[in-house]
């Protein structure tokens, strides 16, 4: 493995913009190390080296040119989760229904990047449409979790996570919907961040659910996190949910953080989240993260949000509920796969939407078409959204009395392949701590916590809306307080991938 | 396919039953770009040619609210008498069909913009009739099928069909009265009545071209009948496809018809959509759905709630143009003419006419006639309609001053007129090419009448002798020797004026 | 979480399921309406949780973000060619997307 695969993102750009090491080296090895580990990872659905080098080489004339860096990771190489439209690459959200569309247009976020100066490798599997939590559901094949390949990465964005963990990219970009970026964060021992709702754009990200979607970076340190997500973030005037402020400074909260000082800070720990449900590993680690925030200063709250606990439940109605209705433009008539079979439109339609879409899709458009019917609207799609506005003020009464909250990421450590996937209520609870902050459309990240039974663990940290900058600054204190303590990253003892 | 009924006489279904009517109307505004995306609105582009990833419902497009249509729908609210709703959402109104991109219609379902209005209608006898408005709506327009192969484009039988979203995603606002109960045998009217009434107030705002032809406006009529005095309410059926005003007139007229015929023969009415033929002036039923509707609305978690502030409103309110009905009162005021006259130009589609000729500097008394009377004749003959003649009000105004100022009689003008509807020029040139001028050289005059009366000693005689009737035979000698092109009270004057001298 | 709401059990039929298959245009296969009936039965029972919360007076929400009144100036921007427009179109004919024929006539 080249060592330019083993640095940070922040040391890989230092290297390239003191041209010590140009981005299309840099570009180079990580397509190498790609076709190295990922017949046994298969954490990419699409590789466009081509093009990744031919953006590497752009970056290196402009620095050759004398030119400043198009940004603080321009020539840094990254894995686009398949869920953001690309110009000069398929996009397939992993499902069989767009194989081998191409989108007319960059999504915000590919634009971003792009101008960025970053170097797009490919763009990487996952659960299809984002729905699920171990990218079992993907149309191509099972992502594997570079700690142990017979486990899953978490979902939707294990392609992401599993890329970061096995070294195939220092940095990704994932989406949240319910957890999807910081699930397989937890389950891989990297960063993952879900954005305050309306924080990144959302146009080009080929909707889950409208409502909770929020694009955010995934990377294998806080800082890098940071400069990804201000690279990415900040106000779009074509995605209406898009909020007008100026991002909020996390590189800088990041950078502070680290010098690893909490004092004064209170951390709400949620009563509600950690106890029962969880395994003693997972336990086990959050209590030891705990104690680490309050050596470091932090002062512990203990925080009740009483109706986390119907948060699944309102998930699992409102993300179905807009499922069922953001799935229905594919239909065979304009883009994406046709079936033919059947004698009129409606006909080709309905085969080919059966063909095309997976066993978990349907059941959620169906669940969705359920929940949103004359005569059910009320008592479901309609009380969720009343458990929504409850879980909001859940977190108001609690940001009140705490500056940021925790949890561990998940309830678990990464589960077995195959494990859980026809058990659809099984895998929904994967998600437990992370639904609510998408309900409420506040801040979350998860940082890796260390390991139960040699597999990796998260803490969730969550943040009020924009409230960004104390939850990067609580994240990389904890970081460099556990890699302090504990000899290094945790992420140096990820195993080297073999068949 | 129901069989065809015999339908019941009009006066027939009035004495026995009484009409419930409600109407649905779709405008297209003539904004520049479309609902929730910046793609031209322009009628007529070649297919696909004005489209972009949002109203081609691609993977990941957004909508974003345009601003315009926004106040397009308030201007109208506000015209029709609403109240503006202080915030509201958008809503996602799923239903498949391939000319809609999205498989659901970006629409305001239980929050619309404006609510609760009404629009006063006059009738021909001068009644005037209240018609409620329920509410406004802002929703988007479908794309348009084009259906290869069976019957000359016909849905059913086709082989295939082919999609143009071009018209996808143009803004419509959806307006929809109150229930119109009461109206009896005027039901037919009050519904054209309503339709013309709506469609030039909305033109007056300049918010659509409101074109029925050209699908801009599209009219659907609801329709039931109730036993007379039973009070209780019959089933309705809804009629799609209107597209003129005679047609919204003569729907209404023959579902009544059918309606009464069905009830008649012990039938029930089948609440459906029914679509008007043109030709036939019938409706007829469309195919049955396999499962009932229900599109399943939510609101849009694309776009965010809709709240105008009052400031916003009343700047709106102060853009409101002259609306029709205080135009026609200013209008009657200013040029001194009864509801019947005024009513009559309205009808007679000639108030937009007059009201430039007048402003183009003729009298109002002579811009009326010049209208009512010998243009419309010859659009009457010429088959068109009279806004469609090809003069101008200005040219109108043209020849009525030529007139007033003696250069041309009003045989002449009528010549003049006609010269210029058939593409001859201007009035002047027509004029001038056809050499239409009075006679007003008086040299010229009196060299006519000298030779008139040489040629006749013996009238030239009598006048002289005091018998002045006589003259006649002289002035009329003169108007033939100048082609009618001379002022006949000029020539009798010079008579006198030569026998005497 | 658990099954056992009031909800939970004969929540959901198989010939519903086949309805909601319809609506959403799923030419789902006989054994998958068993599955799906099933699978669904016990997620809408589990779900049906949320009417334990008494939430007469709770607004609800639907939007994670508080703003309003976000638009656009009524100006034209660049769309897509007619042939950007058709490039990922399964069929297409004269500039048109080209469907099988439509039985359904329009809503």
């Amino acid at each position: 493995m080249s060592d330019l695969t083993r640095l940070t993102a922040a040391a890989l750009a230092e290297k390239i913009h003191s041209r010590e090491v140009s981005a299309v080296e840099a570009a180079r090895a990580h397509l190498d190390r790609i076709a190295a580990v990922e017949p046994v990872v298969h954490a990419f659905l699409h590789v466009g080296a081509e093009a990744a080098l031919a953006a590497a080489q752009r970056t290196d004339e402009a620095l050759a040119a004398g030119e400043r860096p198009a940004s603080p990771l321009a020539g840094v190489p990254l894995a686009l989760k398949d869920v953001f439209t690309t110009s000069d690459m398929p996009t397939t959200c992993g499902s069989r229904i767009l194989d081998g569309w191409q989108p007319p247009y960059d999504a915000t976020v590919t634009e971003r990047l792009r101008a960025a100066g970053i170097t797009i490798l490919g763009k990487t599997n996952m659960d299809e449409f984002a729905m699920g939590s171990s990218t079992e559901h993907s149309a191509y094949g099972v992502t594997r979790n570079p700690w142990d390949t017979s486990r899953v990465p978490g979902g939707s964005g294990g392609g992401s996570a599993a890329a970061l963990a096995a070294h195939e990219a220092p940095l990704a970009i994932g989406t949240d919907t319910g957890g999807s970026i910081r699930q397989p964060a937890a389950f891989t021992g990297t960063v993952g961040v879900k954005p305050t709702y309306g924080g990144v754009s959302r146009y080009g990200l080929v909707a889950c659910a409208s409502s909770l979607d929020q694009g955010g970076p995934c990377a294998r340190t806080v800082l890098d996190a940071a400069l990804l997500h201000e690279v990415i973030g900040g106000h779009d005037p074509r995605d209406s949910t898009s909020i007008d402020r100026p991002v909020p400074a996390v590189v800088e909260a990041a950078r502070q953080g680290a010098s690893g000082d909490l004092s004064g800070l209170r951390v709400g720990v949620v009563r509600e989240l950690g106890g029962e449900g969880y395994q003693p590993g997972v336990r086990a680690a959050y209590d030891a993260s705990l104690r680490r925030l309050e050596k470091l200063g932090a002062e512990l709250v203990e925080v009740s949000c009483p109706h986390f606990e119907y948060g699944m439940a309102a998930y699992y109605l409102i993300l179905p509920s807009e499922v069922s209705s953001n799935l229905a433009r594919f239909d065979a008539m304009r883009y994406g796969l046709r079936v033919e079979e059947g004698r009129s439109a409606e006909e080709v339609m309905a085969n080919t939407r059966e063909q095309g879409f997976g066993p978990e899709v349907k059941r959620r458009i169906m669940l969705g078409t359920y929940a949103l019917s004359s005569g059910y609207y009320d008592a479901y799609y309609g009380q969720a959204q009343k458990v929504r506005t409850l879980i909001s003020r859940d977190f108001d009464a609690a940001f009140a009395q705490a500056d940021v909250l925790v949890s561990p990421t998940t309830p678990t450590v990464p589960f077995p392949i195959g494990d859980k996937v026809d058990d659809p209520l099984a895998m929904y609870l994967n998600d437990l701590a992370t639904i609510p902050t998408n309900l409420a459309g506040v801040a979350g990240m998860s940082v890796p916590s260390g390991l139960a039974d040699g597999l990796p663990t998260g803490l969730q940290i969550m943040a009020p809306a924009l409230g960004e900058a104390v939850m990067y600054r609580v994240g990389a204190a904890f970081e460099a307080a556990r890699d302090a303590d504990e000899g290094g990253p945790l992420i140096a003892r990820v195993p080297e991938v073999t068949a | 396919m129901t069989a065809a009924v015999e339908l019941v006489d009009f006066d027939d279904v009035v004495a026995r039953f009484d009409p419930v009517m409600g109407i649905e109307v779709h405008v297209e505004l003539s904004t520049n770009t479309k609902m929730f995306c910046g793609c031209p609105t322009e009628f007529g582009a070649e297919p696909n040619t004005q489209v972009c990833p949002v109203c081609l419902g691609l993977p990941g497009a957004l909508p974003v609210v345009n601003r315009a249509a926004v106040e397009s729908a308030i201007r109208i609210g506000l015209a029709l008498n609403c109240s503006i709703a202080p915030w509201g959402r958008f809503a996602r109104k799923n239903y498949f069909y391939p000319d809609m991109p999205k498989n659901f219609q970006t629409s305001q379902y239980d929050e619309p913009i404006a609510v609760d209005g009404f629009l006063d209608l006059t009738l021909d006898d001068g009644e005037v009739v209240r018609i409620g408005i329920e509410r406004a709506h802002m929703e988007e327009d479908t794309g348009k099928s084009l259906h290869v192969g069976g019957a000359t484009g016909r849905i059913h039988g086709a082989d295939h069909s082919l999609l143009d979203y071009n018209r996808a995603g143009v803004p419509l606002i959806e307006i929809v009265t109150k229930m119109i109960p009461d109206t009896g045998a005027r039901a037919p009217e009050v519904a054209r009545a309503y339709v013309t009434a709506l469609r030039d107030l909305i033109k007056s705002l300049g918010v659509s071209d409101v074109r029925m032809d050209q699908g801009s406006m599209r009219a659907d009529v609801n329709l039931s009948l109730s036993p007379k005095g039973s009070g209780t309410l019959g089933t309705r059926t809804e009629t799609k496809n209107v597209n003129s005003l005679r047609s919204v007139e003569r729907a209404v007229r023959h579902e009544m018809g059918r309606q009464a015929a069905v009830l008649d023969a012990g039938g029930e009415i089948v609440q459906e959509t029914r679509h008007f033929d043109e030709q036939t002036g019938h409706t007829r039923a469309g195919r049955r759905k396999e499962t009932s509707e229900d599109y399943r609305y939510f609101p849009e978690p694309d776009l965010v709630p809709i709240a105008p502030s009052a400031e916003w409103i009343e700047e709106l309110r102060a853009t409101l143009p002259e609306l029709p009905w205080e135009r026609r009162r200013r209008i009657q005021d200013e040029w001194g003419v009864s509801d019947e006259e005024i009513r009559d130009l309205v009808n007679a589609g000639a108030l937009d006419l007059v009201e430039a000729t007048v402003a183009a500097g003729a009298p109002s008394q002579e811009a009326r006639s010049w209208w009512v009377s010998y243009l419309a004749q010859q659009a009457n003959t010429r088959s068109v309609e009279l806004a469609d003649l090809a003069i101008t009000p200005e040219q109108v105004a043209r020849v009525v001053e030529l007139v007033a100022s003696g250069e041309l009689t009003n045989k002449l003008a009528r010549q003049v007129v006609d010269g210029v509807l058939d593409g001859e020029g201007s009035p002047d040139e027509v004029v001038a090419a056809r050499g239409l001028k009075v006679v007003s050289d008086e040299g010229e005059l009196i060299a006519a009448v000298d030779a008139a009366l040489a040629a006749q000693p013996d009238v030239a005689e009598k006048i002289r002798g005091g018998k002045v009737q006589a003259a006649g035979a002289i002035v009329g000698a003169v108007m033939k020797a100048t082609k009618g092109q001379a002022d006949a009270k000029r020539v009798r004057e010079l008579v006198i004026e030569r026998v005497g001298a | 979480m658990t099954t056992d709401s009031p909800a939970a059990g004969g929540a959901i039929t198989r010939d519903e399921v086949a309805h909601l298959a319809r609506l959403a245009r799923l030419a789902v296969t006989e054994e998958e309406l068993d599955v799906f009936a099933g699978q669904l039965d016990v997620i809408i029972g589990s779900v049906a949780r949320v009417g334990e919360v008494a939430a007469d007076d709770i607004p609800p929400t639907s939007h994670a973000v508080p703003l309003e009144n976000v638009f656009r100036a009524d100006e034209i921007r660049p769309g897509l060619t007619q042939e950007q427009a058709l490039a990922g179109a399964p069929a297409a004919e004269d500039g048109r997307f080209r469907v099988p024929r439509i039985l359904g006539e329009e809503a």
